[in-house]
């Protein structure tokens, strides 16, 4: 799928626009609103509950990143630092609230956090906004390491190799209010009902940031920023804000993270951290809003979901994310909005065979794959367990001929399949959108039908 | 005549090297307020890089250049736009994912006093909005509103350049060749364009049209391997005989 | 007390050495092709591993030419089927690319060779103390003094390959001016696909001897990846030479950090500072410079980039 960032109804289709007093905008809000209300009641065991936790958290935290690299173009590769900080002055508050020594609801908890990303943004954000571009995302790499570094040096805060814990129960009754004394937060299900609040709030406040003269000159940073200057903005100072903003909402994420899990370690700063909110902002889409929510939902699923299945999900998840920069750098984001102007323009029915042509060859082919790896990663890890496997429910004897034979054969099978309809699909989407494109120029501002 | 008018723009011993090739050797220009004042030469003689000197793209190595009295030298991209001087680019140079509406509302919000704010909602700045809607009228880009840049024809995007650099309200425009590879009717359109936006404003302008020169300046500067060899009205220079030389390689007997 | 001083600034010197030889391939790539290549430090690890099993199989002096060919040959595929696909869209897909190679990378070596670091050890041959170095006193392993003639020997390759062949010339004509180096008939993406590789080999080749210098693990790619972007920022990105300072500061400035035993008390006793143990800036003094040694390189990164943000010889803005 070519051009994904050149498409002009990528940025309509991404970009919904509402009239004033439309009550269009109160609609989806609401639902939104009433999804994360009801969610619970839909999915109440005990792991779907922390898969939806981390879910609102990474949701806020991949925003927070889509801040910087969807809107002003800033790519950072130590993005964790402020969730780290974040994560630490809450848990430190926390001891300090159980201990009775400070005043202050654990439900703001995350307040506490914002504001210690936000110090450390103006801090290092100077420091790293000296630079733009390429030099920018290798400082960042270069602060990330070193707080990583520093973090372990000075154990009475970071609390060394075992980290710090908290309890989130000890602080006083919510608002003060003895008949609300049940909300401990305590059991998961409330721990879940405030990451929900905070995450929904942080959404529609990071939205309504987009819509500020700084958002809207953060874009324009970001598409030129030499001409930026020529308008008479400091392009270093925009970053520089805007960086501050994004570490607020990262270091929200890090106070819920220490709501969540009670502890806050060293790894709080660490690359994989960078690297995987990176990751989720990108996979979802970075330059649509609504992209980042959509990569943070995913990447929990791989990051919590999938490792409890098979222990290559951190391959799986690499190859997924290159796949995702080879053939749609738009993300996830820009498939689904691509295919529903296909559908605007009622040319959905032509795709529909080549797609599941695509997607049955696709299906054979990573099963392939999947079956090679893991069959390799057995042969190399767990081996010990002895050379009998479990996938899918099957058992595979990694010693025998038999399944390496069958991986092989899925895999080629798979490749020639899905090469072929890739092809047949490829041509009739380029036709397609020659057809869209041609349509659009010749009528602009217009809808179809 | 123009001794009695005040000076928007002065140029006095401008020299500028890269490396060891000296690009401006000595350029000394007065452009009094509300004065149309084309620069012509031929190419490579150093005119884009005039531009780029005034305008804070690059840093002079010698001189002076100063901005209704103020120094601009040396200073940067936004201090001298801040101060009231704007510039087009010669190569379009505009905001491609932004749309048409967006791009000029980016424009004008510096010199509406928005700044950097992050806690105004865009949508209830009517100043701006009309300030960008008008523009987008004298633009002729209405139909284009909502179109991102990157998506405008060539003749449009070199439009809305224009729109960009008056969006603010500047004193003094700088256009870098704004009719380069436009067809003769959009050419006379930009000429008409340009001559109603910079009404009242000190206008600075490279062209190489010599239709769009004569058409709009006030007085001419000719610049020659980065010195201006000649400047006065059109009449003067089209009767110059050095500027004769310059361009036809021998003087033209009137 | 010297010999031991002039120990550490051999080991610093060849430490230094090595970073240098991985920071002089990505900045040849990044000067050429205007990519970082955040999966360098991953090719250095591949060359390690590579290495290891080479040598497994035959020995280590092939695996010293082996392992590099690999490199370039993986190299050149990377350029071909990956990076070249996503140039067109710009340097953040590209950087995000190389980026998630790294990733794969890292996760495809824990497949094959596992998670452990795996015994690739110095050969034999070159085991044991430099002999002459010993007689003054000295302490430095013949390995490290090979590694130093490595580095070195490299450098002076590149360096003539550069400057007195034909492939050299037209790769410093595209540096430039890539646009006329194709005109004139050269096949620019090849000479992409080649410089790539090349630069893939470096690595390959400083992780040939680097790995049993040091551990061959999955790890290495990551430790020795940020301070090899360090280095490039703080000698300026696009500068050899640039690098090339910056690398052996780096190197020695860990070496000596992580041998001493200096503290910030310490000095301040000498200069009459007491400070009460109580105070938060006593713990923070407290530490020795061993303990802070690996936070010295970033902090030295954030020296230049206050006072220098182009780094020590920056050219190219990036």
């Amino acid at each position: 799928m070519q051009n994904p960032h050149g498409s002009s109804e990528l940025a309509e289709l991404g970009e919904i626009r509402f009239q004033p007093w439309n009550v269009g905008r109160w609609i989806l809000w609401g639902a939104l609103a009433l999804v994360f209300a009801l969610l619970p009641l839909f999915f109440s065991r005990g792991f779907a509950l922390t898969l939806m936790s981390q879910m609102g958290i990474m949701i806020v935290f991949a925003l927070s990143y889509g801040m910087l690299l969807g809107q002003t173009g800033m790519l950072s590769f130590g993005h964790a630092v402020y969730s780290g900080f974040g994560a630490y002055a809450a848990i430190h508050a926390m001891n300090r609230i159980a201990a009775g020594t400070l005043l202050w609801p654990i439900s703001l908890l995350p307040l506490v956090g914002g504001l210690a990303g936000a110090f450390f943004g103006v801090v290092f954000g100077y420091l790293t906004t000296r630079r733009a571009g390429t030099p920018f995302a290798m400082i960042t790499l270069g602060i990330g390491e070193m707080v990583f570094a520093a973090a372990l040096m000075f154990p009475g805060f970071f609390g060394g190799e075992g980290g710090v814990t908290g309890n989130r129960t000890a602080g006083p009754p919510f608002m003060g209010l003895p008949w609300l004394s049940w909300l401990t937060f305590g059991p998961q299900v409330q721990v879940y009902g405030l990451i929900a609040v905070w995450c929904f709030v942080c959404i529609v406040a990071m939205y309504a940031l987009t819509q500020t003269p700084l958002g809207r000159i953060a874009n324009a940073v970001r598409d030129n920023p030499e001409r930026a200057e020529f308008i008479g903005y400091n392009t270093q100072r925009v970053r520089w804000l805007v960086l501050i903003l994004s570490s607020f909402f990262a270091g929200i994420a890090g106070g819920l993270t220490a709501i969540n899990f009670e502890i806050v370690g060293a790894e709080s700063f660490h690359a994989v951290r960078s690297g995987g909110v990176l990751l989720a902002a990108f996979i979802g889409g970075a330059a649509f809003f609504f992209g980042p929510i959509l990569g943070a939902v995913v990447f929990v699923v791989f990051a919590i979901a999938l490792s409890d299945y098979t222990k290559a999900w951190q391959l799986y998840l690499g190859v997924f994310f290159v796949l995702l920069v080879l053939y749609a750098p738009g993300g996830l984001a820009s498939l689904l909005l691509m295919n529903l102007r296909v559908a605007k323009f009622r040319k959905f029915a032509r795709l529909r065979d080549p797609y599941v042509g695509v997607l049955l060859g696709g299906l054979l082919l990573a099963l392939g794959v999947v079956l090679l790896i893991e069959l390799t990663y057995h042969v190399t890890l767990d081996i010990g367990q002895g050379p009998l496997m479990r996938l899918f429910g099957l058992p595979l004897d990694t010693s025998a001929p038999g399944p390496w034979v069958l991986a092989a054969f899925v895999l080629v099978s798979g490749f020639v399949a899905f090469d072929y309809y890739r092809r047949r699909f490829a041509r009739c989407w380029h036709d397609v959108q020659v057809e869209i494109e041609d349509w659009i120029r010749e009528n602009p501002g217009d809808s179809p039908r | 005549m123009s001794d009695t008018k005040a000076i928007a723009l002065e140029l006095a011993g401008v020299h500028k090297r890269f490396g060891r090739t000296e690009i401006i050797c000595g350029v000394d220009l007065a452009v009094p307020h509300g004065e149309r004042h084309a620069i012509i030469g031929p190419n490579g003689a150093g005119k884009s890089t005039l531009f780029n000197l005034i305008s804070g793209r690059f840093g002079v190595s010698a001189g002076r250049i100063r901005l209704n009295g103020r120094d601009i030298a040396n200073r940067k991209p936004y201090e001298v736009n801040r101060l009231g001087l704007a510039r087009s680019f010669q190569i379009t140079n505009l905001f491609p994912r932004l749309t048409v509406f967006e791009n000029l509302r980016c424009a004008v919000l510096w010199s509406l006093g928005h700044r950097y704010a992050f806690w105004k909602n865009l949508n209830r700045l009517t100043d701006a909005e009309d300030r960008a809607q008008q523009l987008l009228e004298r633009m002729g880009l209405k139909r284009r509103r909502d179109t991102p840049a990157a998506q405008l024809t060539y003749a449009e995007q070199r439009a809305l350049e224009i729109g960009i650099t008056i969006a603010g309200n500047p004193t003094v425009i700088l256009l870098d060749e704004p009719t380069a590879g436009m067809s003769r009717a959009e050419s006379r359109h930009a000429v008409e364009l340009i001559r109603e936006v910079t009404a009242g404003r000190t206008l600075l302008m490279v062209e190489h049209d010599m239709g769009v020169v004569f058409g709009l300046a006030d007085r001419i500067s000719v610049v020659v391997y980065g010195r201006v060899i000649a400047t006065g009205t059109p009449e003067e220079i089209r009767s110059n005989a050095a500027v004769q030389e310059a361009y036809l390689g021998k003087a033209v007997v009137a | 007390m010297l010999s031991d001083t002039l120990s550490q600034l051999l080991y610093g010197l060849s430490y230094g050495l090595l970073l240098f030889m991985l920071a002089s391939g990505l900045t040849l790539i990044f000067s050429m092709m205007g990519v970082l290549n955040f999966a360098h430090a991953s090719f250095y690890m591949l060359g390690a591993y590579a290495a290891y099993q080479v040598s497994q199989w035959i020995g280590f002096w092939p695996a010293l030419v082996i392992a590099p060919l690999l490199l370039f040959a993986f190299g050149a595929v990377v350029e071909r089927w990956g990076l070249r696909r996503v140039h067109k869209w710009g340097h953040v897909p590209e950087l995000l690319f190389t980026f998630g190679l790294s990733y794969i990378i890292v996760e495809l070596v824990q497949v094959i060779w596992g998670r452990a670091a795996v015994a690739y050890r110095v050969p034999a041959e070159l085991d044991g103390p430099v002999a002459w170095l010993q007689g003054y006193g000295i302490t430095f392993p013949q390995y490290r003094m090979f590694m130093m003639g490595v580095a070195v020997a490299m450098l002076v390759a590149i360096w003539l390959l550069l400057t007195r062949t034909r492939v050299g010339l037209v790769i410093q004509a595209a540096l430039t001016h890539p646009q006329q180096v194709e005109a004139l008939g050269h096949n620019l993406p090849r000479v992409y696909m080649g410089v790539f590789g090349g630069g893939a080999a470096l690595a390959g080749l400083a992780g040939v001897v680097g790995g049993n210098a040091f551990v061959t693990e999955p790890a290495m790619a990551g430790t020795v990846g940020a301070i090899v972007f360090v280095v490039i920022v703080v000698g300026g990105l696009g500068s050899l030479l640039g690098a090339f300072i910056a690398a052996l500061l780096i190197g020695l400035l860990e070496n000596f950090g992580k041998a001493s035993d200096l503290t910030g008390l310490a000095v301040l006793a000498r200069l009459g500072v007491d400070l009460d143990s109580g105070s938060a800036l006593h713990s923070v003094l407290a530490l020795s410079l061993s303990q802070v040694a690996p936070v010295l390189p970033y902090l030295l990164l954030v020296i230049v980039l206050i006072v220098r943000p182009k780094g020590l010889l920056g050219t190219r803005e990036g």
